[in-house]
């Protein structure tokens, strides 16, 4: 691979004093090294910021909300009792994702990062506007699949792959970033762009900027009660999402007090419609109704190429994922995170 | 000719565990790519990324610049070899790609090698040759190209066969299905990529490589380089997986040895996973179309079964899918034929199963629609058609305990409350639940294996054969059997294999290594008992003496007179009177032409799958599968299980997972990692179930042993296949079976 610059700052202002084009910030490399080794990514400098101190912890804040530091990794995120009482959604979906040894390595802040599965974009001898603005998008055409059915571009078919971004979207999670000019939050539903003409811009994130925590707020918690992530994949476990839902509703006297339903693997971001999520308030759950909330949440759904198969998977995984969380979440997590298969538990907080 | 007194001792039939496990549970094992020898230069080659067309350029003088790179190798630049690539020095050779010239035939093909002190040098150098191509449109599915009809698909398989009157049975047929099946390119993901370290010295050439056939593999190199076939020693202690794919040199592994010749230093090459997609075999796709047809009491009158398999552009090997009609049911007619299509793609080889697995999965869902077309228990139609002879030659099966598989693996499974009408099982919570079965068949080839054994001063044995462990149990199996030719406990006995310079173990292939080179070894030991035997008869100090005609046995390191244990002698008393601080035996194996010729000789089994298929969501998991498998004598049950086990996961992944895609432009295949290329994890495999029917086979080799490595893919991915169908009521005829497959409106 092309040689590189490896740098490892002891403290937060070091890591940016650090920074310079052609730098990229190394979390658990999970996927960085991925695609340094297929030379689709190939910077001058890397930075490993995993030796930042204060940035592995999860704290509660005043308010209730969590605090969660970048360089928690999933494994042990998925496993704080602060986290699981607030959200265990996001614990559900960190737990659907990838395989036990990669969530071992596995950040808060690269998960933010992670980059597209399109296989066009991981091999540089391919044309991708996204990884080499201007040169094209094989994609396009081309025998990728599992390609965006919503908020794609003539110029990207790339789709964001996590899972755990897909409930923290739904949670209204924010990222607090520092850089150069000082510290700032971006609203998770903000921090992913979609491609337009410009896909290679995949995040508000600035280049010389360093996510520092995960922002969840206290608001998250009134969802605990009904809250679920649902993946649906062709292996059990070590597989993106064909389609993914995360649903979550507040429940007030068997009814929709407020709802929120986020999609993953369907676009560059995680999808929330509002109108989805508002034809749902005040109303008792059941099934048409949430077959019209995941009707509302594909409009504007469109195939890239011959997946026009993942509109319909995407809509029945939303539709079920909304059925799941109103029957409640489970007292424990199940033996299969996210799958629709499972032993089925006893709601516990219903 | 058939040895009926084989006598077998303790160590045949129990479950002992490996006797490398340990090493290779702690990282003690030393795979190829572990070795460094001093010196050792790092190489690194370039992967074609389109599939036809020719190098127009390559950066050579920026590569060359990068420090650490020490050579850069090209078409128009390497050093010659003193052998013709083309050439077919071995029965399993084919011709492989060198740098011959600079036309691309496939996608991945090697078209310049860097080699480089260290390994980040040669992968930059490799980087930086940045080629530039004239490229054509490429050929990558079957209707890419003209098909021609084939008359040997690979290896001596026919390309047509025909028993009785195909048309006939047509004819005769009152239920017929016509259905056609097709089954895409699967690439080879052996935990261990293919590696080789190379070392010269002078014209002695050693080795570290894994290796399927060690003998056959020295003698392809040996003919490459223009040296004897015994100054090569290649060195093959422990290979990660094999399944066909390391038993023939490949472009990659030659290139490297050529660099490591030019350069007088050693040499290291491995393959990247992605580079697994090209130059070392695949599964090619086929399409197969089979016509069934059956009489009104269920007998099939015909099976008719054709097949278009792809090969590469610039050699011969295809599935021969087709001939899985051949030898298993009892149809008035049988027709297997096969047609290739030439595509630019690397060419395909054997596979596990190959040509069987992709052949089973259609044979056994043709077999499945016309039992349903019929009315008939898919199971009950099979026994309906039970051949007790080879259909078509009328050949007696060596041994067949196929309908006690099929009795063992129904109850076990439950198939009897299997209802006959598809979609209509379903759990409580909605989640459909079908339920299929297939027969597995496999021939029990044999191939020629030599060995040695050596019985030593304190009693103790050691016994060697060029033998192959890729992950089976070899070194354990081919033990156990070595220590009863011996009479020895297996702690007594030392096994060493793994090396080329130790008598030719043979092919660990075709299911017939423990076989084969078990055959040999079987036959070392008793070589050396009767040596020892004979000795004994003329020291007159000896229990023995005086017994020389009478034959001898051995049990517990002692040698006794055939019949009579209590008449013997013990082996290190023996060697002591004599002054002999050793005595060697050899022995051989290979089948007598005569058996081949008057027997048919396979292994058979019963597969019995349980799918769960989400009712809105289409996921399809595989809940039980229950294999019950006869293949003659099993030497150790927990090895032959896991290797029973291992083949029934992989027709799950055949049936529910496993595709290689390429892209329609460039040829290249865009899943070339084990996150896209999928296979089944852990999770996907819930219930299996492994039972093993007890064969006596005198015909099938002295030692009874028909083998069990290929055996478990076939008849499962039929299984699996049928039961999705049995879950929803929809017949998918295109593997694997996917979510969007279910999800299309019917």
């Amino acid at each position: 691979m092309k040689p590189f610059d490896f740098v490892r700052p002891a403290t937060l202002d070091e890591a940016l004093a650090a920074w310079r084009p052609g730098t990229a910030w190394l979390g658990g490399g999970t996927n960085l090294v991925d695609l340094m080794k297929t030379g689709a990514m190939a910077p001058d400098r890397v930075v490993d910021v995993t030796h930042l101190p204060g940035l592995d912890r999860v704290e509660v804040a005043a308010d209730g909300g969590l605090r969660i530091g970048a360089l928690v990794r999933n494994s042990d995120l998925a496993r704080d009792a602060d986290l699981l009482a607030r959200a265990p959604m996001v614990a559900e979906a960190l737990l659907s994702g990838a395989s036990g040894q990669l969530r071992n390595a596995a950040t808060v802040g690269g998960n933010l990062m992670q980059r597209t599965r399109c296989p066009y974009f991981m091999d540089p001898e391919s044309a991708c506007n996204r990884r080499d603005p201007g040169t094209g998008c094989d994609a396009r055409d081309g025998a990728w699949d599992n390609a965006a059915i919503l908020g794609h571009s003539p110029a990207c078919i790339a789709t964001n792959p996590s899972d755990f971004c897909v409930p923290l979207a739904a949670l209204d999670a924010a990222v607090e970033v520092r850089g150069p000019d000082g510290a700032r939050e971006i609203p998770l539903s903000g921090f992913h762009h979609l491609p337009g003409d410009t896909p290679a811009a995949q995040t508000e994130l600035r280049p010389d900027e360093l996510i520092v925590a995960l922002r969840l707020p206290a608001g998250a918690a009134d969802f605990a009660a009904h809250a679920r992530y649902l993946k649906v994949r062709e292996r059990t476990s070590y597989a993106f999402a064909l389609a993914s839902a995360a649903a979550a509703l507040r429940m007030e006297g068997g009814r929709i007090a407020e709802a929120r339903l986020a999609l993953g693997s369907v676009a560059a971001k995680p999808w929330r419609v509002a109108e989805a999520e508002s034809l749902m308030l005040g109303q008792a759950p059941d099934e048409a109704l949430f077959a019209r909330a995941a009707e509302a949440a594909l409009s504007g759904a469109a195939p890239a190429g011959g997946n026009g198969w993942k509109i319909d998977l995407a809509r029945r995984t939303a539709a079920r994922a909304l059925g799941l969380a109103a029957a409640g979440t489970p007292a424990r997590m199940p033996a299969l995170p996210a799958s629709p298969f499972g032993p089925a538990e006893v709601p516990a907080h219903a | 000719m058939p040895d009926t007194h084989t006598r077998f001792g303790s160590s045949s039939g129990q479950p002992a565990t490996r006797r490398d496990g340990l090493a290779k549970v702690t990282g003690a094992a030393t795979f190829a790519a572990d070795n460094r020898p001093e010196g050792m230069l790092h190489a690194v080659y370039v992967p074609a990324a389109i599939a036809r067309g020719r190098v127009a350029h390559l950066d050579v003088e920026r590569a060359r610049a990068h420090p650490g790179v020490v050579r850069v190798m090209t078409p128009a630049d390497h050093p010659a070899l003193a052998g013709d690539p083309d050439d077919k020095p071995t029965r399993f050779s084919f011709r492989i790609e060198v740098l011959q010239d600079d036309t691309v035939r496939y996608a991945g093909q090697p078209i310049a090698l860097v080699l480089a002190e260290t390994i980040e040098a040669a992968t930059e150098g490799a980087r930086l040759l940045s080629p530039r191509y004239e490229a054509e449109a490429p050929r990558t599915g079957l209707d890419d190209n003209a098909p021609f009809d084939v008359e040997e698909p690979g290896f001596g398989a026919p390309g047509e066969t025909v028993h009785g009157d195909p048309e006939a049975g047509h004819a005769a047929a009152i239920h017929a299905v016509e259905v056609t099946y097709e089954t895409p390119p699967q690439y080879h993901n052996a935990m261990e990529t293919h590696a080789v370290v190379a070392e010269w010295d002078g014209d002695r050439l050693t080795l570290d490589t894994p290796s399927q056939a060690l003998a056959m593999s020295c003698a392809a190199y040996a003919h490459l380089f223009g040296i004897p076939a015994e100054n090569v020693v290649l060195r093959s202690p422990y290979l990660g997986g094999g399944f066909g794919s390391k038993a023939i040199p490949s472009g990659p592994m030659v290139l490297a040895i050529l660099a490591a010749q030019e350069a007088g230093r050693p040499v290291k090459l491995m393959l990247t996973r992605r580079q697994m997609f090209g130059p070392v075999g695949h599964r090619g796709a086929t399409r197969q179309t089979l016509r069934l047809g059956c009489d009104a009491d269920g007998r099939l009158t015909v099976i008719d079964h054709e097949t278009l398999a792809a090969t590469s552009s610039f050699e011969m090997f295809l599935e021969s899918a087709s001939n899985a009609s051949q030898g298993l049911y009892a149809a008035g007619a049988l027709r297997s034929a096969h047609q290739g299509v030439r595509l630019d793609v690397g060419t395909p080889g054997p596979m596990r199963a190959p040509g069987e697995a992709s052949g089973s999965a259609a044979l056994e869902c043709a077999m499945d629609e016309l039992a349903h077309a019929a009315g008939i228990d898919p199971l009950d139609f099979r026994l309906r058609n039970y051949a007790e002879t080879e259909p078509g030659t009328g050949r007696p099966y060596s041994s067949k305990a196929l309908r006690d598989c099929y009795d063992r693996g129904a109850e076990a499974f439950g198939w009897s409350g299997r209802p006959m009408a598809p979609a209509t099982m379903r759990d409580p919570d909605g989640t459909r639940i079908g339920w299929g079965m297939g027969t597995a068949f496999f021939p029990s080839p044999m191939f020629a294996a030599e060995a040695r054994a050596t019985l030593r001063a304190d009693g103790s044995a050691m016994v060697e054969t060029a033998g192959a462990d890729m992950g089976q149990g070899a070194w354990t199996a081919l033990a156990q059997i070595a220590a009863d030719g011996l009479g020895l406990p297996l702690d007594r006995v030392e096994f060493r294999s793994g090396v080329s310079t130790l008598p030719d173990g043979g092919v660990a292939g075709g299911s017939g290594h423990t076989a084969t080179a078990g055959g040999a070894l079987h036959a070392a030991g008793g070589d050396a008992i009767r040596r020892l035997g004979e000795l004994a008869a003329e020291q007159p100090d000896s229990p023995l003496f005086g017994a020389g005609n009478a034959g001898f046995e051995a049990r517990e390191g002692r040698v006794h007179v055939a019949g009579d244990a209590g008449r013997g002698d013990a082996f290190a008393d023996i060697l002591a009177r004599a002054g002999m601080s050793e005595l060697v035996g050899s022995g051989r194996a290979s089948r007598p032409d005569a058996d081949t010729r008057d027997y048919a000789m396979n292994s058979h089994g019963a597969v019995f799958a349980e799918v769960a298929v989400d009712p809105d969501l289409c996921q399809i998991r595989v809940r039980r599968l229950v294999g019950a498998f006869a293949a003659g004598r099993i030497i150790n049950p927990r090895l032959a299980e896991s290797q029973l086990m291992g083949g029934m996961i992989w027709g799950l992944s055949f049936a529910l997972h496993e595709e290689a895609r390429h892209d329609p432009r460039t040829g290249r295949i865009v899943n070339s990692d084990l996150a896209e290329y999928r296979v089944p994890v852990n999770a996907d495999v819930q219930g299996l179930q492994v039972l093993t029917v007890h064969e006596d086979d005198t015909h099938v080799n002295a030692l009874g042993i028909k083998g069990v490595g290929e055996i478990g893919i076939t008849g499962s991915v039929g299984a699996i296949a049928n039961a999705v169908w049995h879950a929803t009521g929809r017949r998918v005829r295109r593997f694997p079976i996917r979510i969007e497959d279910l999800l299309a409106p019917a």
